[in-house]
């Protein structure tokens, strides 16, 4: 043992000794592993991710070593992939899509010294998996506001992944946003069954425009829809997951963008410096995770000072998108006059608003 | 005119254009097939050949370059399957599945920066006046060349297959490679003609994918396109005129599904968004069953690799 090292362990010793058992040994290299659910070329959700993998290399340099697999298949391929990395040697593992949820948990419980952090679900079954996810719902308000305001044939639109709680409350927040300012407007929703197929996404923008809808807002991961309603004049969209910006002149007027690079950076940081622990962090536009890209100048000034007035104020806590009275898609009472929404009915929130048509598939 | 909300005249000139990609890469697997060769590499060679054509559209602006390079970059990724297939003999399955995965690979490597480009406009063929007419116009008229070629190239195919000289000598070797060879046909370099003919016609639907569909690159963006081909191939028992049937229901009744969901319709979406599968299976299977004997009407010598020993 070199007298270095002898010095440095007598160091941790020493601190050991000093702080207990709550101490946790840091560690001098991470290797942060990453799933994803798409492709990094995706230029929305996967691609966003991608970024806020590589601000680790930007922060960390030397001391962060990167890996990651794209197109992994929700389901039994992902556990097989989350084997193989923790069996690799990664000390952290990203699981970047709901669908994660269950082999997150499964291959974390067979390999308790690495840490899980999986993102948008619930499930912690292990003391190594974490949780993170960020308040979108807060964006689509401000999206449903801009809607509500910019649409002329008072229908809009909404492209669902998967009838999941995280879009659900999309849905509900865009479509609530979108009533409070236009009481005229209709929503109406295509599931698209998928994460990422660009030209599925592009039909089923068509299929809405098609029937008169001239506002946009997807959950899907690539920018196809963007491309298909710039092929019809007085459509409007909005980037999704990432700021899309190349569709400026055309339909984008605004964007949520997620911005989980601040996230990573901490939680890698965690873990090098040796106070890392489970969490179940759920930040919003208050968090800087969830981002509104630029109001475009499509968007007349008053409904653009509008819209950035309610991203502000949910931002400081002012406001809640979810905010009573709010009835249940049956009439039922959801949310009493003046109540906001309980972190738990969102996340586990299976039920449209009053208003909405359709049933949500099983 | 609306039909539970639903305008059946867009509907159809809607499915016509969502069909092209499926329709022209099954048609090449067709020919494939027909002489003998099982190349599951379809997914791999729409995707090179979805980037191939939007590079191609970007640099020159033309999109009929575009599509011109997708034809010639999905058949040099086919070329390679040829090269191992027919002249080292390799296992069929095993290298078309690892074409797909080479294909998807080298295309996303080879599409960085070429993300957030728009491709120049495809536009419609004829003026107008023609595609403004009720009905018609939009169904018949209203489309861009590689509708009308893709339909031609059904026409022709059936054509060339059922009549010609040359249709025999691919029927022949993907039936009975050993009497093709013992008539002093080359086995071997007609089928990998057909390969490179189906590596082009796959990479001109994966460069309307991203010329025309979606107009933009995305890394993997034919996203399973290539396997709903192969599966129509079969499903349409290696005929042109079935092929286009299965092509067009499958793109039909995806476009309908999601105009229903749109429209509001009762049935369940969960039902609605698995019938282009279902569908389209059973009514080709339904057609290719009234025949028994060669029922299904595979090729005898498909997925075979011919060696000439004698």
């Amino acid at each position: 043992m070199k007298r270095r090292n002898l010095l440095a362990s007598a160091a941790i010793g020493l601190g050991l000794a000093l702080s207990g058992s709550a101490f946790a040994e840091g560690m001098d290299h991470v290797k942060a592993c990453f799933v994803y659910v798409g492709p990094i070329g995706d230029g929305g959700w996967t691609f966003q991710h991608h970024q806020g993998a590589m601000s680790l290399t930007e922060a960390y340099g030397d001391k962060v070593e990167i890996q990651f697999q794209e197109n992994v298949p929700e389901g039994a391929d992902a556990e097989r992939v989350l084997t193989q990395m923790a069996l690799g040697g990664c000390n952290i593992i990203f699981t970047t899509s709901f669908g994660y949820m269950d082999a997150t948990n499964a291959v974390a419980a067979k390999f308790p010294d690495v840490k899980f952090e999986h993102a948008t679900g619930f499930k912690r079954d292990s003391a190594n998996v974490s949780n993170y996810n960020a308040r979108f719902y807060e964006g689509r308000a401000v999206e449903g506001l801009i809607a509500g305001r910019m649409t002329t044939s008072n229908k809009i639109g909404y492209i669902g992944s998967f009838p999941i709680p995280e879009v659900i409350m999309g849905i509900n927040s865009y479509y609530l946003n979108a009533k409070k300012v236009n009481p005229n407007v209709e929503l109406s929703i295509v599931w698209a069954f998928t994460w990422f197929d660009p030209a599925k996404e592009a039909d089923a923008a068509k299929a809405l425009i098609d029937q008169g809808v001239d506002v946009i807002a997807s959950h899907t991961d690539s920018t196809a829809v963007l491309a298909e309603a710039a092929k019809t004049e007085n459509v409007i969209g909005f980037g999704q997951a990432s700021d899309m910006a190349e569709y400026t002149d055309g339909p984008r007027v605004s964007s949520i963008i997620d911005n989980w690079g601040p996230y990573y950076v901490e939680r890698v940081g965690a873990l090098l410096d040796g106070t890392y622990e489970q969490a179940d962090i759920w930040a919003g536009i208050a968090g800087g995770e969830v981002k509104i890209g630029d109001i475009s100048a499509r968007v007349p000034a008053e409904v653009k000072a509008e819209a950035e007035a309610l991203r502000d104020a949910i931002g400081a806590g002012t406001v809640h998108p979810f905010t009573g009275p709010i009835n249940k898609q049956d009439g039922s009472a959801w949310l009493a006059d003046g109540a906001t929404a309980p972190d738990g009915d969102l996340l586990g929130m299976m039920f449209y608003v009053e208003g909405i048509t359709g049933d949500i598939p099983q | 005119m609306d039909i539970g909300g639903i305008n059946p005249v867009i509907l159809i000139a809607t499915l016509m254009a969502s069909a092209v990609p499926i329709l022209m890469a099954a048609l090449g697997e067709t020919v494939v097939e027909r002489s003998g060769v099982l190349n599951l590499g379809v997914e791999g060679m729409m995707v090179v050949g979805a980037l191939g054509g939007f590079v191609i559209a970007v640099a020159t602006g033309s999109p009929v370059l575009g599509f011109v390079g997708g034809a010639v970059a999905g058949a040099l990724l086919s070329l390679i399957f040829a090269l191992l297939t027919q002249v080292f003999l390799a296992n069929q399955v095993a290298t078309g599945l690892a074409l797909t995965m080479f294909g998807l690979g080298v295309s996303s490597l080879g599409g960085q920066g070429y993300n957030g480009i728009k491709p120049p406009p495809t536009g419609q063929l004829l003026p107008d006046a023609l595609a403004d007419l009720p009905v018609v116009g939009p169904i018949l008229f209203g489309h861009d060349w590689m509708v009308y070629f893709s339909i031609l190239m059904t026409a022709i195919l059936w054509w060339v297959l059922k009549t010609t000289r040359l249709g025999l000598i691919i029927r022949a070797v993907g039936e009975s490679h050993e009497a093709a060879h013992a008539l002093g046909y080359k086995v071997n370099r007609i089928r990998l003609m057909c390969i490179a003919f189906g590596g082009a016609m796959a990479g001109m639907g994966g460069a309307y994918i991203s010329l025309v569909r979606v107009p933009q690159w995305v890394d993997g963006i034919t996203a399973g396109a290539g396997w709903i081909a192969l599966a129509i191939v079969v499903f349409a028992s290696w005929k042109p005129w079935r092929v286009l049937i299965g092509a067009y229901l499958f793109g039909g009744i995806t476009v309908l599904q999601l105009n229903l969901q749109v429209a509001g319709s009762a049935i369940p979406v969960e039902y609605l968004s698995m019938a282009p599968y279902l569908i389209t299976i059973i009514v080709l299977v339904i057609m290719s069953a009234g025949k028994r004997g060669k029922a299904n009407g595979a090729p005898a010598a498909l997925g075979q690799n011919f060696h000439a020993s004698r």
